[in-house]
């Protein structure tokens, strides 16, 4: 029993938070809002150089072949640093579908030079970020199509691009499971990044930010607001990491959903409290704090609802 | 990063497993908070120590088995799916034991410990005074000066267990002059002595669960004393992140109540219920892996520290939560009285002691989030 990241791990997360640190990721996403995903795809240039987009693909096709623990680690950083763009779909979904049927087109997915998205209804009703992306795909009913857009719709997040798409040519039969899966907990690990993101934006205000002469975070009402946060978070990474342990085996889907339930509820619970702290300045657009709050609003319900998640772990439970 | 349990603790569980199904009474033992109940888990307790699982982690030549931490959850975790009697001693193993190790003399430890293994005697906790809760630090009780002693003064209360039990401990004032955390001693008592007086006080369940405690010159040895005069205060916060920490509350007792309650679901389903079905049951698991987390911290060297704060808000509150809704799934049937309802008392409880929820929180704040104090 060793429930703790290895060394090496610690040192690909400590590489890949010290490169999206310096990447200024508020201002790449504000020029995804504006329309301009130049700033974006060179962030992704960068990731790939990293072998982020690498790592859910198979070493027979020139990937990593990383753990499902792995591939948790890195989109925790993804959601913390607000990476705009296809993540879920691009690197943790699609490797898995386009090795079963078009290993060719895998190639440039794992180099960063194509960015692709996926819809996946009724559980991914629309395609994500497909202006960020050159390739659409849509996965449906076992069926994996090239799609072109059909209507674009605007989000909550306004750095993300919703289109429903129709299928254009038809690639083959796959086996969703697996890499809908990873999509999970991709998804899962996306929204605990991008929690802890605002609790600490939050923790840090409420050290800065005076009234009545003291700072607001000297006060009771604050500390227990952030506190509650907090343990929401911290007790979501351990299912989180379990989930990525259970991959692969007769627990997967209980495990996995079980880790985007408390995910998502903990990042929304995070999201709240730093809002309430930030006060008006956090309801601004200028502020950054928005970029998160909209984002993990969005994400609640992204790769399956909470509901369907919730139902999945109770079947495996009781079924 | 794994999950796998070490070849000898799978050897551990499987005997610990294949015992409690042997060993554990069919029929649930009767309240420790009456006379009759008392004496029953006492019983149990020297049942427990002579197949030498009363204390495991505890040293072999003081009653134990030198179990791991890993070893130590996955038998709590064994106990609690065994429906097997809480325990008596509770207080005096998870409490007074760890302070011995941490600050208690050779002869300390072999005196008072090995009869603590075996229910030969049963310690309560005396911290709490009528002015002093969550400010412990405000206690007024005290401890004179006299030959080869110590004479207490002053009243305790909210003592768990007092009623009944043998022994109990707790901090003294023994320089008047100190202010708060200083001059304070960590002293063992014998309820029995004389100049004490115990007043049982009922808890919600109608038992007295609790008692107050009136010392008034109950006489104490140098012996009796942990650690240095006046060096109380630190002596108890060993303990203290103790009660709040790994040892006090296991996942097993909360992994086992979530089977209960899938259990009860599957025989009574309620679909409008199920949300909280699942996250009760996401939240046993969740402490449970959180648990694996801090074991492995522990075992490379780490130490429990204010993080002990965030398990203690996240237990106490699931398993409020989860009593509640088993209740609720029972709905007219929630209100008779029964292992549910024994158990939801019991829940209440949780928020409030081993330092209150809003303690916690403050110390998750200013301890881990740099909040100001």
């Amino acid at each position: 029993m060793r429930f703790a990241i290895a060394p090496e791990q610690a040192d690909f997360v400590a590489g890949l938070r010290r490169l999206l640190a310096a990447a200024d990721t508020p201002a790449v996403l504000r020029a995804s809002i504006a329309g301009d995903h130049a700033p974006a795809r060179a962030l992704w240039a960068r990731l790939a150089d990293l072998g982020v987009s690498a790592l859910a693909v198979p070493q027979r096709y020139g990937g990593l072949g990383a753990t499902p623990v792995d591939l948790a680690l890195a989109f925790v950083e993804l959601g913390r640093a607000g990476v705009p763009g296809p993540a879920v779909e691009s690197v943790a979904i699609l490797p898995c579908l386009l090795g079963q049927v078009a290993p060719e087109r895998l190639e440039p997915l794992l180099a960063g030079s194509v960015i692709a998205t996926v819809a996946a209804p009724p559980l991914a009703p629309r395609a994500a970020d497909c202006d960020a992306a050159d390739e659409v795909y849509l996965c449906e009913a076992g069926t994996l199509s090239l799609a072109a857009v059909q209507r674009r719709e605007r989000s909550v997040d306004r750095s993300r691009t919703l289109a429903t798409v129709s299928a254009t040519s038809v690639l083959g039969e796959v086996d969703a499971g697996a890499a809908i899966g990873l999509g999970f907990l991709a998804s899962a690990a996306g929204l605990l990044g991008a929690g802890e993101a605002v609790l600490e934006q939050a923790a840090r205000y409420a050290t800065q930010r005076v009234q009545f002469g003291r700072p607001i975070g000297a006060f009771q009402a604050v500390k227990h607001l952030l506190a509650d946060a907090r343990v929401g978070l911290e007790l979501a990474r351990p299912v989180l990491f379990g989930g990525a342990l259970s991959v692969g085996t007769g627990d997967e889907a209980r495990d996995v959903s079980a880790a985007r339930v408390c995910c998502a509820d903990a990042a929304y619970r995070a999201a709240r409290a730093a809002l309430q702290v930030h006060g008006a300045i956090g309801y601004t657009a200028e502020h950054d704090l928005s970029l998160w709050l909209t984002r993990i609003r969005a994400l609640q319900h992204a790769w399956g609802t909470q509901r369907w998640h919730r139902s999945r772990v109770l079947a495996e439970l009781t079924g | 990063m794994d999950l796998d349990l070490a070849p000898d603790t799978v050897a551990f569980r499987d005997e610990v497993r294949a015992w409690l199904r042997a060993h554990v009474p069919a029929a649930a033992l009767p309240s420790m908070d009456t006379p009759e109940g008392f004496r029953a888990h006492r019983e149990w307790e020297r049942t427990l120590a002579d197949a030498r699982l009363s204390v495991v982690s505890w040293p072999a030549d003081l009653g134990g088995r030198d179990a791991s931490l890993e070893q130590w959850v996955v038998f709590e975790e064994e106990y609690y799916r065994a429906a097997a009697p809480l325990r008596v001693s509770q207080n005096g193993i998870f409490l007074l034991a760890p302070t011995l190790f941490a600050h208690g003399t050779p002869e300390q430890l072999v005196r008072i410990l090995p009869p603590m293994a075996r229910g030969e005697q049963i310690w309560a906790q005396a911290w709490s005074e009528p002015e002093a809760g969550s400010d412990l630090a405000a206690i007024r009780s005290r401890a004179e000066r006299t030959d080869g002693g110590w004479l207490l003064y002053g009243q305790k209360t909210w003592s768990t267990r007092a009623t009944y039990a043998d022994r109990g401990f707790g901090l003294f004032r023994t320089d008047l002059a100190a202010e708060r955390h200083r001059g304070l001693t960590y002293v063992m008592f014998d309820l029995r002595a004389q100049g004490v007086t115990v007043r049982g006080i009922p808890q919600l369940d109608g038992e007295p669960g609790f008692a107050e405690i009136f010392l008034d010159g109950v006489f104490v040895p140098d012996a009796d004393v942990i650690g240095e005069p006046g060096n109380g205060w630190r002596v108890a916060m060993s303990t203290a992140s103790n009660e709040r920490g790994l040892s006090l509350r296991s996942p097993g007792r909360f992994l086992a109540a979530a089977d209960r309650l899938l259990e009860l679901w599957r025989r009574r389903p309620e679909p409008a219920l199920a949300d909280r079905v699942v996250d009760a049951w996401i939240g046993a698991r969740a402490y449970e892996l959180h648990t694996w987390q801090t074991v492995t911290r522990l075992a490379d060297g780490g130490e429990l520290g204010a993080e002990s704060s965030i398990g203690k808000l996240h237990w106490s509150q699931l398993d409020v939560a989860l009593h509640e809704t088993a209740l609720d799934l029972l709905g007219a049937d929630g209100e008779l009285a029964g292992p549910w309802t024994a158990g939801y008392l019991f829940s209440l409880a949780g928020p409030i002691y081993a330092g209150t929820n809003e303690i916690q929180r403050n110390v998750v704040a200013e301890r881990l989030m740099g909040m100001p104090r």
